[in-house]
């Protein structure tokens, strides 16, 4: 994901927010993972906004993308210059209006915003993890999720929502926990990466297992860290979230501080100095190799032969819930075609499917910009849904409402 | 809401699961919901419309008729609706095949170009007619049909649709009242709507 959280949104903010942890899976249960192997214990930050409801049916698990983290909304501290990644939608009176609804954002397993991963120390060894740490899938970070959510006492998620990656999150909370999903809100995503994504991961990984000072995954006790890898594998990734439209229409060719070309290596054009000042960024605060495990769980994600034989249609027959799919025209990562399979899928199994191709101009990346038809659809989306949770336990009244409708 | 769709809503059963093809930003289904509590779904190929519905809280497809309708189970729906479309299809044969595949009914609406006004143009005035009914100059019209009432029939006939019901309007396009046309209804209506089922097929 990108660097857009800096727009300001109408609606307030959830204001000042902290982040939590849960440890569970301590030995001698640990959590195996769909690889076969096992880890323990785990640890999950996490932060919530809002409040649940006494009925505890009011709960929205939003999943961060490929490199987001738990900190959604709000602010850590007065002197925050940014807040959270997806303020633009989270919080009173916004999209996902925190006035109804609890949210809870988790930072993936894998991660190093503080959830255990491949920088975490492994108490086998005293030492972190690095390449020891077990290759984790998405499902596996739904089944940590699951753990969390469970942890607070909720049986049933008013909805999942979440972009990109956190949109394959969303599916695969959709037919792995079918019960506990009441409706599944995903954004520019997909069932399963086209090649071409593939390969720019592949790439971005290239990336920085090239760099001499990964040294195989074993850099923790080093002071030079595989930064250069690392910011090379950012930036092919942003050239990713864009589109040709947006690059166009922000940096054309366009020089940066120089009125004539180099004929040198310097960064001549706006669009390198961009993406070179987008690398050196994003290394101080991601991990090379949790960068390396959230990739291949990205890639090796396929929610058809996870869970359907290899077809999508037997994999959405699990799924219970309502869907809400939204793609957006310029984005090349998750093309509409692929949301339009999904959506096929879910039709074939007749579930109560929405779905929405909006022309946006910003590339995969549209789905973090402020937008209010995304923010009024989303929100009237959770409407619906409180709706039917409502319809579905009248009998058990939640707040002062019964009584005057009495 | 405008006068054929109140005809179009008086014909669906209350709790009825309906499929509005082509449903604009959801007045129909909206109206469907509050006044039947029916279960409802539409597609619609604008995306303004779209939103406009989904922020209605009502749910949506956006794409082409044609190719979403294929995705549906059989009997999915107990009423499909094409309302004021039909002279926009390609292969209506097909769509409204699909339309009884995944529903139980079809219910289909057009203008009806035997109106004598439309008559009136080409005998008279010796040009393409444009009315309220069918506003566009023929270069600019999205409606690649015309259609007579008895046409449709005809149409329907050897399609193997059977007509369960029809109604003819006199009314204009956006008006919420209206008339129905008892007497010569191909020369007087200036809407067709019929409730289509599946022809039984003959005995073995």
């Amino acid at each position: 994901m990108s660097e857009y959280v800096d727009q300001t949104a109408p609606g307030g903010s959830v204001g000042l927010v902290e982040k939590k942890f849960f440890t569970f899976a301590a030995p001698p249960h640990p959590l195996t993972v769909e690889s076969g192997l096992s880890i323990g214990p785990v640890t999950l930050a996490y932060e919530t906004y809002g409040a649940l409801s006494p009925r505890k049916d009011n709960a929205v698990l939003v999943l961060h993308a490929l490199t987001g983290d738990s900190h959604a909304a709000g602010y850590y501290d007065a002197s925050d210059p940014k807040p959270g990644w997806w303020d633009s939608m989270i919080g009173p009176g916004k999209g996902i209006d925190t006035g109804a609804v609890f949210v809870i954002c988790a930072n993936v397993l894998g991660g190093c915003m503080g959830s255990t991963g491949p920088g975490s120390i492994n108490p086998a060894t005293g030492a972190p993890y690095g390449l020891e740490f077990p290759v984790v899938t998405i499902g596996d970070m739904v089944a940590a999720q699951k753990a969390l959510v469970d942890h607070l006492g909720i049986t049933r998620l008013l909805a999942v929502v979440g972009g990109s990656m956190g949109g394959m999150q969303v599916l695969e909370w959709s037919v792995r926990y079918p019960d506990m999903v009441r409706g599944a809100v995903s954004l520019a995503s997909t069932t399963k990466h086209s090649a071409l994504a593939i390969a720019f991961n592949e790439v971005a990984r290239q990336a920085i297992m090239a760099d001499p000072n990964w040294r195989g995954g074993d850099y923790y006790a080093h002071p030079e860290k595989p930064d250069t890898g690392l910011a090379v594998a950012r930036m092919i990734g942003h050239i990713t979230y864009l589109s040709d439209e947006a690059m166009r229409a922000k940096f054309d060719r366009r020089l940066q501080d120089r009125c004539d070309i180099s004929f040198n290596f310097e960064a001549d054009f706006q669009v390198e100095s961009y993406l070179r000042h987008q690398g050196k960024k994003f290394v101080d605060r991601f991990d090379a190799n949790s960068f390396l495990y959230v990739t291949k769980a990205a890639d090796y994600f396929n929610l058809e032969n996870a869970h359907g034989g290899g077809s999508a249609v037997s994999a959405f027959a699990k799924a219970r819930c309502a869907y809400l799919v939204v793609s957006f025209t310029s984005d090349w990562l998750y093309p509409t075609y692929q949301s339009k399979a999904m959506v096929q899928a879910m039709k074939k199994n007749g579930l109560d499917v929405s779905f929405v191709e909006i022309k946006a101009d910003w590339g995969h990346d549209a789905f973090l910009l402020r937008n209010p038809r995304l923010s009024a659809i989303i929100e009237r989306f959770l409407d619906r849904m409180r709706q039917t949770a409502r319809a579905e336990t009248p009998d058990t009244p939640d707040t002062g409402e019964a009584k005057a409708g009495g | 809401m405008r006068y054929d769709l109140q005809i179009i809503a008086s014909w669906i059963e209350p709790g009825a699961k309906v499929l509005d093809l082509g449903c604009g930003a959801g007045d129909l289904l909206s109206h469907l919901i509050r006044e039947k509590g029916i279960r409802g779904s539409g597609i619609e190929i604008d995306e303004a419309k779209v939103a406009e519905g989904l922020t209605r809280g009502l749910s949506m497809v956006h794409g082409d008729i044609n190719e979403e309708v294929r995705d549906y189970p059989d009997q999915a729906f107990d009423d499909v609706i094409l309302s004021q479309t039909l002279q926009q299809v390609y292969d209506p044969a097909r769509l409204i095949r699909e339309m009884l595949r995944v529903g139980k009914r079809g219910i289909v609406s057009f203008p009806n170009f035997a109106h004598y006004g439309v008559r009136a143009q080409l005998f008279f005035k010796g040009k393409a007619p444009v009315s309220r009914e069918l506003p566009y100059q023929w270069y600019d019209t999205p409606n690649i049909r015309v259609i007579a009432l008895k046409d449709f029939r005809r149409f329907c006939k050897a399609s193997g649709f059977a007509i369960l019901h029809e109604t003819a309007i006199r009314t204009p396009h956006h008006q919420e009242t209206g008339r129905v046309a008892t007497l010569f209804p191909n020369l007087l209506a200036t809407y067709g709507i019929f409730r289509l089922g599946r022809a039984t097929p003959p005995p073995p």
